[in-house]
């Protein structure tokens, strides 16, 4: 670890893995410029039909009359079709991108191969949308965020195979004399998506395994793709641009370390004490409870070295946009993982279990924790790769401030709501009627959707500004250094 | 950390650890799990689907009723440790089975509906609750029908609406005023509809197994 004690970008690095001369960031940023804007654009679209989505998914629940008379659209197509959107269509493509980029400066070269990228683009787009088409007329599966038909998951695989071979490439040809958290992260993460994705539709959908053995599979799945999938890239984008917005070094590279490692370890064990109380031995379970225990441990340390830097620096919030998502999602990181040990516990599932407070704690994670990350990381990336500015500071607040309390709004309907509906659904002595439990929950679903109409807002506001910024003029090369600042030296001590 | 190699390796010894700890380990105690024959009666256990109601299972899969509907009763409380006035004792009570459903229970089906959420009731023995055809095609029809401040969603394309001619059919819906088809119309089960309804009725856990602790009875 001696040799991490850089800071990432600074332009101390003498020529990395292959020797050569490291690339400049202006020119890694331009060579970028194509791949961001594909994934960007299409990441930015997905996300808006996305919540239109779950705008219906959300109004069906408590006027279950709303579009209901077409086959199409009923609930149980529209849910899923949402959920694949978001996490395949937005989630994803957005990922790509800000991963793409992040492992290019920090491996300070510029795009190689960028052909690959594009085909994995049009494969992986392609294969969503197949995906959904498939959902919407019914070819789905019942397994939570697995439910596009076996069809569509080769496109996606072919894509993802180009995505990560293209990705070791630039790391081990990097002209950087060091390797950054950020790119760990990010290695893993694209390691971790084909590994869970291949045996997921392997032992689900192609050859499905016997009986509740494809519940372990399915709850290992669907958990790992948020813990070792979206997670890892969220956290590349927290370590590179809380530090390098801040203008500090990361606080500690040897906890990094030890964070990632155990992190890696702890977190795909956590997940199966979904299946709590379920027909399944108890020792999966009591592997999910653990895991999740455990996990607290790597996050303390990455709560850590993320919110010990921001002390004494909140003021920044206020001017930098990607320091306000970003840190919006790391804090929410923080507080999603400490959720996910507290909803473990026994004595708790029993409340929540299958209740909305679950969709509350899962949109916690994949929304204010790994969305927002995101939107922090295209505002920082977009300018610099287009070289133009935001055409406009009072969209971004705008989006800001919707999605912020309307994420804050749905979690907190969804955990009230939920909790009270657990507890009377395990309470038929006083609540015999489900029907009665069913109708205790609309003023808290007509909450959600109208954080669903925030969230829209927010979302139309961020698409209208995206595509703006890519009709804009392009700055002169003299006011870019004034505009975009990179931190040039920054020495850490070496742990 | 400098290596590409090392990094590389340690991320692919923690996939295979949890794969291994978590899938593989799963798979060989619970992949090979039989039915149980009954020595007496020489009966198999659970009882194979017939195959009409396999057909319904297929359409169950392809509405998606899973995003509103588990199949599976939980665990009972164990009333010495845990005292609070809830607990997994509510799937019990509420009548939506006698026992626990088990691994076991699981093994005919290809596909395993076990499902994350309960906007509705569990469905592992709707077939013993609502055991009447009729019931469970108003209920498709217009869950509104049956039980007033449902939510629901209404089914009604799985239902053809046609002109009554000289014969009414003994097939259509029975339904109350306010529901049914304007005069002189009769509403009638798709193939699909059937087979969806053969498949809620086939919704039971009425056999016992070995594994199930008598004192959950
Ligand atoms: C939007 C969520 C939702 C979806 C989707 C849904 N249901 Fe329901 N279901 C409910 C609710 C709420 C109830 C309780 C009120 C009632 O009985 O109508 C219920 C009740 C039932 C019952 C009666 C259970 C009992 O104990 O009386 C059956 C049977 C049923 N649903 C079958 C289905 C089938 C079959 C599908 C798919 C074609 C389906 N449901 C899809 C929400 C849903």
């Amino acid at each position: 670890m001696s040799d991490s004690s850089s800071h990432p970008d600074s332009s101390t690095n003498r020529g990395g893995a292959t020797g050569l001369q490291p690339f400049g960031l202006r020119a890694i940023d331009t060579s970028m410029r194509v791949p961001a804007v594909v994934f960007g654009a299409m990441s930015v679209l997905w996300l808006f039909v996305a919540t239109l989505f779950a705008l219906i998914t959300s109004f069906k629940l408590h006027t279950p009359g709303f579009l209901g008379q077409w086959e199409l659209l009923t609930f149980g197509r529209v849910q899923p079709a949402y959920m694949t959107m978001f996490l395949y269509g937005w989630a994803t493509n957005a990922g790509f991108g800000v991963a793409f980029w992040i492992m290019a400066r920090l491996s300070r070269n510029t795009l190689q191969a960028g052909v690959t990228l594009y085909t994995a683009a049009a494969f992986w787009n392609v294969g969503v949308l197949v995906a959904i088409f498939g959902i919407l007329i019914g070819h789905l599966n019942p397994h939570k965020w697995l439910e596009m038909p076996g069809y569509a998951a080769p496109l996606l695989f072919v894509a993802f195979a180009l995505i990560a071979v293209w990705a070791v490439l630039t790391f081990r040809f990097r002209r950087s004399d060091y390797s950054y958290v950020s790119q760990w992260y990010l290695l893993a993460a694209l390691f971790w998506f084909p590994a869970i994705f291949g045996i997921a539709c392997l032992m689900l959908v192609y050859a499905p395994a016997r009986g509740v053995v494809q519940s372990v599979v399915g709850m290992w799945y669907a958990h790992n793709l948020y813990a070792l999938w979206l997670t890892p890239i969220g956290l590349a984008a927290a370590y590179y641009f809380i530090p390098k917005i801040l203008g500090k070094p990361v606080h500690s590279y040897y906890f990094a370390a030890i964070a990632f490692w155990t992190y890696l370890v702890f977190a795909s064990w956590a997940g199966t004490q979904h299946l709590a109380g379920g027909p399944v031995p108890a020792w999966i379970i009591s592997s999910g409870i653990v895991g999740s225990l455990l996990t607290l441990f790597p996050v303390v340390i990455i709560g850590i070295n993320h919110h010990v830097s921001m002390a004494g620096n909140f003021g920044k919030l206020r001017t930098s946009p990607t320091l306000r998502f970003v840190y919006f999602g790391a804090v929410a990181f923080t507080s999603v993982s400490i959720l996910t040990a507290f909803t473990a516990f026994r004595s708790v599932r029993e409340v929540v279990q299958f209740t909305y407070f679950m969709d509350g704690q899962m949109q916690w994670g994949i929304y204010a924790w790994f969305t927002m990350a995101m939107f922090g990381a295209l505002y920082y990336i977009m300018p610099r790769v287009l070289n133009r500015e935001w055409p406009s500071a009072m969209l971004i607040r705008l989006h800001f401030w919707t999605c912020a309390s309307g994420i804050v709004l749905y979690v907190l309907a969804m955990c009230i709501g939920g909790w009270i509906q657990g507890i009377q659904i395990n309470n038929p002595g006083a609540y015999p009627d489900f029907v009665d439990v069913v109708g205790n929950t609309m003023p808290w679903l007509v909450a959600g959707s109208l954080a669903g109409i925030l969230l829209l807002l927010g979302h139309a506001a961020f698409a209208i500004h995206f595509f703006w910024i890519l009709l804009r003029p392009e700055i002169p090369d003299e006011s870019r250094s004034k505009l975009f600042k990179e931190p040039k030296h920054m020495k850490v001590a070496v742990k | 950390m400098n290596k590409l190699s090392v990094i590389i390796t340690g991320i692919l010894v923690t996939i295979a650890f949890s794969w291994a700890g978590l899938v593989l380990t799963s798979h060989v105690q619970l992949g090979a799990l039989e039915h149980h024959v009954d020595e007496l009666s020489g009966d198999s256990f659970p009882p194979p689907r017939a195959g009409i109601a396999r057909r319904g299972k297929k359409t169950y899969q392809e509405l998606g009723c899973v995003a509103c509907h588990t199949q599976q009763v939980r665990r009972p409380r164990d009333e010495e440790t845990w005292r609070l006035p809830y607990g997994y004792a509510g799937d019990i009570e509420r009548g939506w089975g006698e026992r626990q459903s088990v691994a076991r229970d699981y093994i005919r089906d290809e596909v395993v509906l076990l499902g994350t959420r309960r906007v509705g009731p569990d469905l592992m023995t709707v077939g013993g609750r609502e055991d009447t055809r009729e019931w469970h095609h108003r209920h498709l029809y217009d869950p509104r029908i049956n039980t007033p401040g449902s939510t629901m969603p209404s089914y009604s394309f799985l239902y053809k609406t046609r002109a009554v001619d000289d014969d009414p059919s003994p097939r259509a819906l029975d339904l109350p005023e306010g529901f049914g088809a304007p005069a002189g119309y009769e509403v009638l089960p798709t193939p699909r509809a059937d087979a969806l309804v053969q498949y809620l009725l086939s919704l039971r856990m009425d056999y016992e197994l070995p594994e199930v602790p008598a004192e959950n009875e």
